[in-house]
């Protein structure tokens, strides 16, 4: 195939993996990984250099749209980034060391568990109010807006949050993905952080941990202009698109759908990770 | 906590973040057209690993590509603005917290400054 074609093909690939990620909450990053090396058959290492880069694209995209939301925290945020871009410098090393079928399988299972905590409603754990000592001396706290009036929440578990926040921040520079099932995890489920909280926070995280690894990513040579350059416009395309459509529409459905065919590509990741054809 | 100054401190985050995504998404687009403009034959071997060409690892030989009109060098100029636009994000953390006199967070904003920097710029 020539330039100008495949480069068509790969630009409206990407507007779907944007759209499918802004929709499922899954972001563009684990979509575009194992479609750019199943369908176009591109080496695993600069699969992961264009997806990197559409990462970023997309996180900060949409970061004007959450702040006009006022979820997200910026001292929880900067506090936990200091784990996720230690953990993204190490990732990204990583990459160059760990065997490429190995890198598949890992991303066939983080590719499930992102799908998993996509299908589950969103918790609705009350915030506890159990003034952690150290959440309070490091001010991990705030407000969040629930129904016309300001609710205070305060972070619990801070040592755990932060640990699974590095391992966030490993899986991120590894596999080029923004990994924000994992951060959503940390947040939530860790740290008992109200729902919208750990999401909207976790987005502005997202880009500020891969440039991290970009670094790393340029100088091995991982990021191909003429590879990145219809991933990146079309998978920020599709996710602004997509997160238009989110708030007009019921996605309940369409979320099955594609949740099933990210079920499809896991395993096949997995399985051509195991057969060492990456 | 003071929530006023921490709102609009945020507001101008996302305002620089849209901002930098807008430039280098314009660059890249930019790079793109000329690349497919220049390139015609058949897409390059993507399928094995050979590394990126010179023009688009190196800082400055991207710039001297940029200047050159070449497209992967404009490209990829371009996709390091992108990356400077949460790096740039971190800096406002930086002055923000400081102007605030927080100076825990400032501290902490200065911390994640460092990794970013020492991840875009240290050699191996």
């Amino acid at each position: 195939m020539n330039v100008l074609p495949f480069s068509l093909v790969l630009c409206l690939t990407s507007i779907f993996a944007g759209l499918l990620g802004a929709l499922t909450g899954l972001g563009g990053g684990v979509i575009i990984v194992p479609t750019l090396c199943l369908l176009f058959k591109v080496d695993l290492h600069y699969a992961i250099g264009a997806s990197l880069v559409s990462v970023i694209a997309t996180s900060s995209g949409a970061a004007a749209a959450y702040v006009r939301e006022g979820y997200s925290n910026i001292r929880i945020g900067m506090f936990l980034e200091v784990a996720t871009t230690l953990g993204a410098l190490l990732g990204a090393y990583l990459t160059a060391t760990v065997p490429a079928d190995w890198i598949g399988v890992i991303f066939g299972v983080v590719l499930l568990y992102s799908a998993w905590t996509s299908l589950r409603k969103p918790p609705t754990v009350g915030t506890s109010l159990k003034w952690d000592p150290l959440a309070v001396k490091l001010k991990l706290r705030g407000f969040s807006p629930v129904a016309g009036k300001n609710e205070q929440y305060v972070a619990e578990n801070v040592p755990a949050g932060f640990g699974i926040m590095f391992v966030a921040g490993t899986l991120s520079g590894l596999l080029g993905i923004g990994s924000g099932a994992v951060k959503v995890l940390a947040m939530d489920q860790v740290m008992k952080l109200p729902f919208k909280v750990s999401t909207t926070t976790s987005n502005f995280m997202i880009g500020v941990t891969a440039a991290a690894s970009a670094g790393w990513y340029f100088n091995h040579g991982y990021i191909l202009p003429g590879l990145a350059m219809p991933v990146m416009l079309g998978v920020l395309a599709g996710s602004l698109i997509g997160s238009r459509i989110l708030v007009n529409a019921q996605v309940e459905t369409l979320r099955w759908v594609f949740s099933i065919a990210i079920v499809g590509l896991a395993a096949e990741m997995i399985y051509s990770g195991l057969t060492g054809r990456l | 906590m003071r929530s006023r100054e921490d709102k609009r401190l945020q507001i101008a985050m996302g305002h620089m973040l849209r901002f930098g995504t807008t430039i280098a998404a314009s660059i890249v687009f930019v790079g793109g057209a000329l690349y497919l403009v220049q390139f015609h034959g058949p897409v390059p071997d993507y399928q094995h690993f050979h590394g990126a060409s010179s023009s688009s690892r190196s800082l400055g030989a991207m710039v001297s590509g940029f200047f050159d009109f070449d497209s992967q060098s404009v490209i990829a100029f371009g996709i390091l603005v992108l990356v400077a636009t949460p790096v740039c994000r971190v800096l406002f953390g930086v002055v923000g917290f400081s102007l605030q006199r927080d100076r825990m967070y400032a501290a902490v904003s200065a911390a994640v400054l460092a990794i970013l920097l020492m991840g875009i710029f240290a050699r191996r």
